[in-house]
């Protein structure tokens, strides 16, 4: 190191100060008084928070295990021994083609692999900030907190979105390739409607599973916000997802049911019904929204108020 | 201590959840019901001298005192054991219950007489007379006690006819039950008359065979299982079978399972007690020999004679009409080919012109299954009792829930993916007809029909005792087949918007043939080409007088309540045989077409589930919700001028901390009234010892940390979370923060782009030089070893020449030459203009580097100045002018 600085050090002289007498002077650049060049909207660029996150290991692996899922339940399909024949269920229905094969991945997924997915991406974003220490030189350099939050908030969500669309959408290519285009057998009732048909109402299906996402979404964001550990921020999100789940099940509870943010996680296979039901996704969307909206909010607030000591 | 205090709610919090559950597990569940089982001796008879053993239930009411009475009739082909979890459900609220075997049933005596005038009526009169006698019956007047009477189907019955000749009874509750029993075992739909109906051939058998014993096939199970809970569940004329079967038959009707313990088939055992049966016993079973003797005859010929006519109307409500004037509750299944929903009609009709209260409910199940909706029909009949026997919430029948009620489907529950049902209800009973009607046009050829010979293969609507079985819950999965060559078809356009028919649509053939001809009508709803669904598996047979050149006839199809989706289409069959039926056997090819080109259906838009699409909450909520974020964001909002609050004055300097107090959580001073201030040109040593309060100064300067009272200028602008000024401080507090698994040069890389500031502002090839990585910048950071971080930390803070660097214990981990070559880089950098602030434990390098020195002790400011002028006091106190000593006696630890 010695030798490096000494030979900069003549730079450090010369360049600095003297380069730009305004700011040495400590006249202030604008009215806030920041350095020439700053702006509070320039701040953290999405393109920055990106490349910052998606060099990491973790997203890659996630990535990995949404893409090659797909793939290891064809295998499965295929090696194991031939299915009950003429069952209605999802499940039985998987092999008939590539979308019925999707809307069983989607639903053997939704419950869990997905809810970790997109909590491990809104859950992880600001609590490893915290864990490495860089949150504090990032809210310096200065990077307006809301605008860090936004910021993060938006990376976070298009990472989960990504996550939520990458898989049954995999899975449609490989269930395609594998079982062939062929018509969907809606399960239950045994009707088959046209491929073709059933496409628009598939992307109907991933929207809704990215709605009914956002509850975790915001759920992990919120305790990403409150703690400095990563995994329990994400384990949190998860845990809570999973009590719901088990409290959903308690037929007693009765409507109140309906306000837990689980509850109408599985509405979208209505969309795949001869007859579209909108109703079950409209209440879903609207309680993912309304949790969304006040986790959400609850994080910002937490954050502009917290005390960063990490 | 402080710990203790923090758990205490915690263990208050489990102990009370404790408390709570315990309570609740050990809560008296609800007064015992008992049931106390007595022999009452009646007389009937059309000359009252025939005395019949009745086997009685009675439940008191559960809470004691007294209760209105309830008599709770069994179905066909069951006993008083069927209906008793109704009965201990009804003594539960408080009413009094009796249940009996009918005569003919259970341990009862007496011959089955199909709710004769003559003998059930009389028994039940008599029952009455004997409840009136015990101490917790409520009395109207003496030997009149307040009555009320439900039970399904033969139960049913036995109450309208009740009602009709005993004016005791206050209220009445049928459920799936007939107005007419001829009719209903021959139908007409053409409005012919019984004489003239299609004999129900499979159902009349099953119901003829019920009073003799139980079918022993298992799964066909008829007149009951699907009926549900209340009524003509578990079949079995074995009260002496044993006690597990029995109750396991209760529970499966209490389901609604459908057919139910048909399994065990033997004939009435108080009779035939050793011995083989009788040729009586084995050609008519209970049955009165009369009755017996009228079905043989109209089951050989499949024609209604006048006189079984005659004796099944006197079982009917129809030969009473006029004189039921009590409330009434009708139940009637939608999925029932039995006792279709026109008998409820009629019923309801017939009561209704009295001027009493009447309210129908179409539920979703019925004799050939569908879903008991066992709960549901429980509460009605609870609610309806409770209004006109125990006269609760106002006057008879005033208010108080629709007159009309109809189960539909619900869609999914999406937490349980079972199907729901729902209740749509309106004020007024519309009838058959429907409040509004539509014309909906047909359209098809004439077209020939063929009777097989012997009159099968026959086409397949409901199948009486399979209904529960293919039935599903809910769906209109049944079977429903019509064979090639014997049917006529007629279809509507596709809709361009939903039907929802309620009620009998009607249509106008005209049927070319000789002689009587036996046609059965359906309206299918074909979902699409070739897919089509019988709603409710119901089907018209009609019968009419045909000609050569062509008979109009006017036919009612079934009455139901579905609705034909849009794109779907009506689809009229008439077909020449349906298996359920009696059908002709001689080959015969008929014509069928059109008389007019449309069918009439029935309409009832007023009928309005009470939760129709999405409830309000679902668009209030989220609006709410949003509401609330932007409450919750705006009241967390500080004051905005801090951002511009600007001190010109102190625009040339570079810090200047004013009466700066932190306290930590537990309220001890962190800082406490801190002020110094630093110029240009400066190189500020920053001294305490651990705990001193510098760490915290550093992150109120970096805007991490809001301060409880007091203020850092930069420059003279005022440091808050975020504030601008921020951009002009480069800092390094407390260790590096890096992203391991990227690069120390892209870490700056990106660092820098975070910040938004050009990239040509940075000078990032001048930090590079002074981190000094060499070729490890290019390698992930968490390879790094501890100096390492500590130089790209430092770059970092240097990142565009911020004109004041904060570094916090920069030397740590470094060695003796990289310590010194530090010391230069410092001082040149203050040396152009810039500031340095610098702190530090090792005190013999603040004292080579600082021009300025600030000394915290216990977060209080205890010496500032420059590092000379403090040397010097220090000298002037005759100490040596050793920093280390000046500051040992500042903090007041020196030996």
């Amino acid at each position: 190191m010695s030798g490096a600085a000494r030979a900069t050090s003549p730079d450090m002289t010369s360049t600095g100060p003297t380069d730009d007498p305004k700011r040495a002077t400590g006249a202030p650049g604008g009215g806030d008084g920041a350095a020439s060049g700053y702006a509070p909207r320039h701040t953290l660029p999405l393109r920055v928070e990106i490349v910052r996150q998606l060099r990491r290991r973790r997203t890659a692996v996630m990535f990995g295990l949404l893409l090659a899922l797909p793939w290891i339940l064809v295998v499965a399909f295929e090696l194991g021994p031939a299915g009950r024949q003429g069952g209605l269920r999802l499940s039985d229905l998987a092999t008939q083609s590539g979308l019925n094969f999707a809307a069983f991945c989607l639903s053997v997924s939704a419950n869990f692999l997905l809810v970790v997915a997109v909590a491990l991406f809104c859950g992880d974003t600001v609590a490893s900030e915290a864990s490495w220490s860089s949150l504090r030189y990032l809210l310096a350099a200065p990077v307006p907190r809301d605008r860090l939050l936004r910021q993060k908030l938006i990376v976070a969500l298009g990472f989960s979105a990504a996550a939520v669309v990458c898989l049954p959408v995999m899975a449609l290519l490989a269930g395609t390739l594998a079982f062939g285009w062929n018509d969907v057998i809606v399960p239950g009732t045994g009707e088959t409607i046209p491929a073709l048909d059933v496409l628009p109402r598939f992307g109907i299906v991933i929207g809704y599973a990215l709605v009914s996402q956002l509850v975790v979404a915001a759920l992990a964001f919120l305790l990403s916000v409150s703690t400095d550990s990563p995994l329990g921020a994400v384990g949190g999100a998860v845990g809570l997802v999973i009590v719901s789940t088990i409290l959903q099940a308690v037929d007693t509870l009765g409507s109140v049911r309906e306000f837990l943010p689980t509850y109408w996680n599985t509405a979208w296979l209505d969309a795949l019904a001869l007859d579209m039901d909108f109703t079950g996704m409209i209440k879903g969307t609207s309680v993912s929204v309304t949790y969304a909206a006040i986790l959400i909010a609850f994080a910002f607030r937490r954050f502009r108020r917290k005390d960063v000591v990490s | 201590m402080k710990l203790r205090g923090g758990r205490r709610p915690a263990i208050v919090l489990v102990v009370l959840m404790l408390l709570a559950t315990v309570g609740w597990v050990l809560w008296p569940s609800g007064p015992e019901v008992r049931g106390e089982d007595h022999t009452i001796t009646v007389v009937d008879g059309p000359s009252d001298d025939q005395r019949v053993t009745i086997d009685a239930t009675f439940f008191p009411p559960a809470g004691g005192g007294r209760g209105p009475l309830v008599l709770l009739g069994h179905g066909f082909g069951g006993s008083k054991r069927s209906v008793r979890e109704q009965a201990m459900l009804l003594a539960r609220e408080g009413y009094a219950v009796l249940t009996w075997s009918a005569r003919g049933f259970g341990r009862s005596t007496g011959q089955i007489a199909l709710n004769s005038p003559d003998y059930e009526v009389k028994d039940v009169k008599q029952l009455i007379d004997w409840a009136a006698r015990r101490p917790e019956v409520v009395l109207d007047a003496p030997g009149d006690p307040r009555v009320g009477m439900t039970g399904a189907s033969y139960g049913g019955a036995i109450a309208l006819m009740t009602a009709a000749y005993d004016e005791r009874v206050d209220a009445i509750a049928p459920m799936i039950t007939w107005y007419d029993l001829a009719d209903a075992l021959f139908p007409n739909a053409a409005g012919g008359g019984p004489e003239n109906g299609v004999f129900k051939r499979m159902w009349a058998g099953l119901f003829f065979n019920r009073g003799g014993g139980t079918p022993s096939i298992s799964g066909v199970g008829g007149l009951g299982g699907a009926a549900g809970g209340t009524g003509d569940g578990p079949g079995t004329g074995t009260d002496d079978g044993n006690e597990a079967g029995r109750d396991a038959a209760d529970d499966r009707a209490r389901d609604g399972a459908g057919p139910d313990g048909s399994g065990r088939a033997t004939p009435s055992a108080p009779r035939g007690q050793g011995g083989p049966p009788t040729e009586q016993e084995v050609r008519c079973g209970r049955f009165l020999p009369e009755i017996c003797e009228i079905y043989r005859q109209v089951a050989e010929t499949g024609k209604a004679t006048p006189e079984a006519v005659e004796l099944l109307r006197r079982s009917s409500p129809i030969s009473v009409e006029g004189r039921i004037r009590v409330p009434t509750l009708i139940i009637q299944g939608q999925r029932d080919s039995l006792f279709p929903l026109s008998h409820a009609d009629a019923n309801a009709r017939a009561i209704a012109a009295t001027g009493a209260p009447v309210r129908v409910a179409w539920y979703a199940g019925g004799h050939d299954g569908g879903d008991a909706e066992t709960e549901w029909v429980d509460e009605q009949i609870l609610a309806w009792f409770d209004r006109h026997l125990k006269r609760t919430g106002g006057d008879d029948g005033a208010g108080a829930g629709p007159s009309f009620t109809v189960t539909r489907d619900g869609g999914r529950d999406p937490g349980t993916r079972r199907r729901v049902l729902v209740h749509a209800g309106s004020g007024r009973y519309p009838g058959l007809a429907g409040t509004q009607t539509r014309r909906v046009p047909l359209a098809g050829p004439d077209q020939p029909v063929a009777v097989p010979p012997g009159g099968s293969p026959a086409a397949i609507s409901a199948v009486p005792g399979l209904g529960g079985l293919a039935g599903g819950n809910g769906g209109d999965l049944g079977l429903s087949v019509d064979m090639p060559g014997q049917f006529a078809a007629f279809a509507s356009a596709p809709l361009s918007r939903p039907l929802t028919v309620t009620g009998a649509p009607t249509v106008r053939l005209r049927v070319y043939g000789e002689g009587e001809v036996t046609l059965f009508a359906k309206l299918y709803d074909e979902t699409a080409p070739g897919q089509v669904t019988l709603p409710e598996g119901q089907v018209a047979p009609f019968t009419v007088r045909a000609s050569e050149s062509g008979t109009d006839v006017a036919v009612t199809l079934p009455a139901i309540d579905h609705t034909f989706e849009v794109g779907h289409r009506l689809r009229l069959v008439v077909s020449t045989t349906d298996m359920a039926y009696a059908n002709p056997t001689k080959a015969a090819v008929h014509r069928v077409g059109l008389a007019e080109a449309a069918v009439t259906v029935p309409l009832a838009p007023e009928l309005a589930a009470p939760a129709t699409g999405p409830d309000a909450w679902t668009w209030a909520l989220p609006l709410a919700a949003v509401a609330a974020a932007a409450a919750i964001l705006l009241a967390g909002r500080r004051r905005r001028r801090d951002d511009r609050d600007a001190d010109p004055e102190l625009r040339d300097v570079p810090l200047v901390i004013t009466g700066l107090t932190k306290r930590y959580r537990d309220g001890e001073f962190a800082v406490r009234d801190l002020s110094f201030r630093v110029e240009r040109n400066q190189v500020l040593g920053l001294l305490g010892p651990n705990g001193a309060g510098k760490t915290t100064t550093l992150r109120m300067l970096m805007g991490l940390i809001h301060p409880d009272a007091g203020e850092i200028r930069i420059f003279g602008h005022r440091v808050t979370p975020g504030a601008p000024v921020l951009s002009r401080l480069g800092s390094f507090v407390e260790g590096p923060g890096f992203l391991p698994h990227l690069s120390g040069r892209a870490n700056l890389e990106l660092y820098w782009r975070a910040t938004g500031r050009p990239l040509a502002d940075a000078h990032l090839d001048e930090a590079l030089e002074i981190a000094g990585l060499g070729a490890a910048l290019d390698r992930p950071v968490r390879t790094y070893s501890q100096g390492m971080r500590q130089r790209l930390a430092i770059a970092q803070a240097m990142l565009g020449l911020p004109d004041l660097l904060v570094l916090d214990e920069p030397t740590n981990g470094l060695d003796p030459p990289q310590i010194a070559e530090m010391r230069r880089v410092l001082t040149r950098y203050a040396a152009g203009g810039r500031t340095v602030i610098v702190s530090s434990h090792l005190l013999a390098e603040v004292e080579q580097t600082c021009t300025h020195v600030v000394v915290m002790h216990r977060g209080r400011l205890v010496a500032a100045g420059p590092v000379g002028e403090l040397l010097g006091s220090a000298a002037e106190n005759g100490t040596r002018g050793r920093l280390e000593d000046v500051f040992l006696d500042l903090i007041g630890e020196k030996a």
